[in-house]
């Protein structure tokens, strides 16, 4: 994984997240699941932090941070 | 607490937005966000103006100049806005029935001035917020709470519309194709002229459950499998465009511009004073 990338966490805000399950259909190595109505990480480890959940997540609760 | 564009372009105190699970206004107007941000706009400068209906509440979410407007009048504020101000990057945002039923003759004539404006057309299809009606751009045979048999209307194509009207810049976009889309409002709001974006959202909780089109994945999944680019239109045969829909830009041109002739009037007359 190049620098840029590993500088960047998954970060997910709870109260934000509506359960629509988008970010969880597009992740392209299935790294999230839903529990209760909410995104939750099940598998960070295969995260290859391409931003689609955050690109598609209407409520703003998953994105990439910079750190 | 959140991602860096959010801080950046919202009023964060007002998130949560108030849309539905899966609504694709949300994913539309981070597109909107970004593409500002991209262009690297001051914000001081940018104007966001809305009607009346659910995609209308994006000027209490961005925080830009905003101005939340009567029902299908936003282009008529708008229009003042621009005129009184011609440096201000002027965005309206507007829902599929604000844009083209309750304010349809606003659309057409702020796209026959070619005036500098931006109108992104928030389309899912139905009207959302006063509890799924059928819209003009519900297509025929679609249900709504008042097409209960089926509406027999046949659905406005927005960009040909806009485009028979004058205006200089039509795309469309989706809540899916969320890059390119972010790239069409781009281009939209740096055409000097009236460009209109009609922005394929989705609605799950009236347009999807009236039609049995399952849950906001289910219609995201419509969107990524029936938009046809413009630019392989051509090259597809015509089995291959049944029930698809286009999306991509199809026109960009440069007419002379409202304001500007507008403001070349005044100098003349002013001079023979």
């Amino acid at each position: 994984m190049d620098n840029q990338k590993a500088k960047k966490e998954l970060k997910i805000i709870e109260d934000w997240c509506k359960g629509c399950g988008i970010c969880v259909a597009f992740c392209p190595k299935n790294v999230l699941t839903m529990e209760n109505d909410k995104v939750v990480i099940s598998d960070l480890d295969k995260c290859i932090k391409c931003g689609l959940c955050e690109l598609r997540c209407p409520d703003y609760a998953i994105y990439l941070e910079v750190v | 607490m959140s991602s860096q564009l959010i801080k950046n372009n919202f009023r964060e105190d007002r998130l949560p937005h108030i849309w539905c699970p899966g609504c694709g206004h949300g994913i539309i107007m981070r597109s909107l966000a970004q593409a500002v941000e991209n262009l690297n706009l001051e914000k001081q400068k940018v104007c966001v103006i809305s009607g009346i209906g659910c995609s209308s509440r994006t000027p209490g979410y961005l925080d830009f100049n905003t101005l939340h407007t009567t029902h299908g009048r936003a282009l008529a504020f708008a229009t003042g806005v621009k005129l009184a101000n011609p440096e201000l990057k002027v965005i309206v945002v507007t829902g599929d029935g604000d844009c083209t039923a309750i304010g349809g003759n606003h659309l057409i004539h702020t796209a026959r001035r070619n005036i500098d404006i931006t109108a992104i057309v928030f389309n899912n299809n139905i009207y959302g917020m006063t509890g799924g009606q059928y819209s003009p751009t519900t297509p025929t045979n679609e249900f709504g709470t008042t097409a209960p048999f089926g509406n027999i209307d046949k659905a406005f194509d927005i960009c040909k519309l806009a485009d028979a009207a004058g205006a200089t810049y039509t795309a469309r976009g989706t809540a899916y194709h969320v890059n390119q889309l972010t790239k069409i409002i781009e281009n939209a709001i740096s055409n000097k002229g009236f460009s209109l974006v009609d922005a394929i959202s989705i609605c799950p909780t009236y347009y999807g459950r009236k039609n049995k089109k399952g849950a906001a994945v289910n219609m995201m999944n419509y969107l990524k499998d029936f938009a046809v680019d413009a630019k392989v239109v051509d090259k597809l045969p015509p089995e291959k465009l049944e029930n698809k829909f286009i999306i991509g830009e199809f026109k960009n041109t440069t007419e002379p511009e409202y304001t500007e002739e507008y403001m070349k009037i005044i100098k003349k007359y002013q001079k023979e004073r």
